[in-house]
């Protein structure tokens, strides 16, 4: 491990008031297991604070969490305030408690992937080194 | 090439996604890093001033660089932030939680903040820390925050990168302060003792000043020991203002010339390493190293190969 090899960064962030960070906290942590750096910036965060954390850390990928409820409107704000700051570029996958019949929309929306409760840790795994993957090859074009 | 001087003028321009970029190309090792290194103003980098929040996990890091951000946001300087968290030895990977404490920030454009992993470097910092600094200089930020990962007795790496060096303890982690007595308590500028309103807080400080008392004096009314309660913000105004006072006592006299230099050199020599360790490696390689004698005779025989190649070639 030396300082001449590239790293994939994420950043892992729960838009809106719900405060349930178990489902973040656990990808967070598989992740940095997978290899990953992982930028957690907690809970509770607006969709603003978490596009400009994400253009900042200069990260390949961005996660999202949700329980309450809240995912059909702040999942695609987040995707907004990236496009305000010149960050569409960036992959944003979703997960959490979310209804199946959701799922189309947001997609609709520009989230690349989302894990709702009982996805095999692999395939989220595999979900993020993909988007980090084509972030950076769109990026060395 | 293109992009590189396209990098250049956005940083100038204290583009945020331009300043992040080429943070990432030095840390990844890339050969474009070099160039934008090297076209940044140096009269800006001579001019910021790199302070250095050490301290053991749990003391306050983090909570105390957010408040002396908001210090500093009230003078309108623009404030750039690395906080460094240590890499899994076992994954590489890192969970880098300063954020955390200082999302307040987030939507302020003059806080460059960036968060980095040790990546298997044990001083307390990244191989990448001090480029950092400079880029964020080159973008013209004035006060450069660097907070290291969680230190014990001798990550003294940050004393030699930054200018000037708080070391912050707690009430409570006392075992802690007892191994870094022959460490980082002698040479750090600054002993702020947080979360003084918790019991033991007094204990500590009057241990803190005891320390002090063997450094020589900064200046008349100028104490080395300072009281924050991070959380609340209380202190952290005196915290600041001293840090600038130190600042200032340095650049005029040749103490600001000369740690400058030292920083340097150290990160000449770092790199330096860094760049022979694969080399190296591949040489190691060679021996079964468990039948070559003990390993500082393969070392001495490792480094006269290489050098012996080096005149070869």
């Amino acid at each position: 491990m030396g300082v001449n090899e590239r790293k994939n960064r994420v950043l892992i962030a729960k838009p809106g008031l719900d405060g349930h960070d178990r489902g973040a906290k656990f990808i967070a942590r598989a992740l940095r297991d997978g290899g990953f750096e992982v930028v957690y910036t907690g809970i509770r965060r607006t969709p603003a604070e978490i596009a400009a954390a994400a253009v900042q850390e200069d990260v390949a990928a961005i996660g999202l969490s949700s329980l309450s409820g809240g995912h059909n409107r702040l999942f695609p704000a987040v995707i907004e305030a990236l496009a305000k700051i010149n960050g569409s570029d960036i992959p944003v996958l979703g997960g959490g408690v979310i209804p199946d019949e959701d799922i189309a929309a947001l997609k609709e929306a520009g989230i690349r992937e989302i894990f709702t409760p009982g996805t095999p840790i692999e395939i989220i795994l595999q979900a993020f080194q993909e988007a980090c993957d084509l972030h950076h090859r769109n990026r060395s074009e | 090439m293109a992009e590189t001087s396209h990098l250049i003028k956005a940083i100038i321009n204290r583009d945020s996604r331009a300043i992040a970029r080429a943070i990432s190309l030095v840390e990844d090792g890339d050969r474009r890093a070099d160039l934008i290194l090297t076209g940044l103003d140096p009269v800006l980098l001579e001019k910021a001033t790199v302070i250095g929040i050490t301290g053991p996990p749990g003391a306050g890091k983090s909570t105390l660089t957010d408040k002396l951000i908001g210090q500093y946001r009230e003078q309108d300087a623009r404030i750039g932030v690395i906080a460094i968290d240590p890499s899994s030895p076992i994954s590489g990977g890192a969970i880098l939680g300063d954020r955390v404490r200082m999302m307040e920030h987030a939507l302020d454009h003059e806080v460059v903040m960036r968060s980095m992993a040790s990546r298997g470097r044990l001083g307390g910092l990244c191989g990448a820390a001090g480029a950092a600094t400079r880029i964020m200089a080159g973008s013209g930020c004035s006060i450069i925050i660097i907070e290291t990962v969680g230190v014990g007795q001798s990550e003294m790496d940050i004393i030699r990168l930054a200018d000037i060096t708080a070391l912050v303890v707690a009430p409570g982690l006392g075992d802690d302060i007892q191994a870094m007595k022959a460490g980082l308590l002698e040479v750090a500028d600054l002993l702020v003792v947080n979360k003084a309103d918790c019991p033991g807080a007094e204990a500590l400080a009057m241990d803190m000043e005891a320390v002090a008392r063997e450094k020589p004096p900064l200046a008349e009314n100028l104490s080395r020991v300072c009281l924050t309660t991070a959380i609340e913000g209380r202190g952290v105004q005196k915290l600041a203002a001293t840090l600038q006072r130190i600042d200032r006592l340095h650049r005029h006299s040749d103490e600001h010339t000369k740690r400058r230099q030292q920083a340097r050199a150290m990160e000449v020599l770092d790199w330096s390493l860094e760049m022979l360790r694969p080399r190296l490696q591949d040489l190691i390689n060679r021996y079964d190293v468990l039948k070559t004698g003990d390993p500082r005779l393969l070392a001495t025989r490792i480094i006269k190969e290489l050098m012996d190649n080096r005149q070869e070639s």
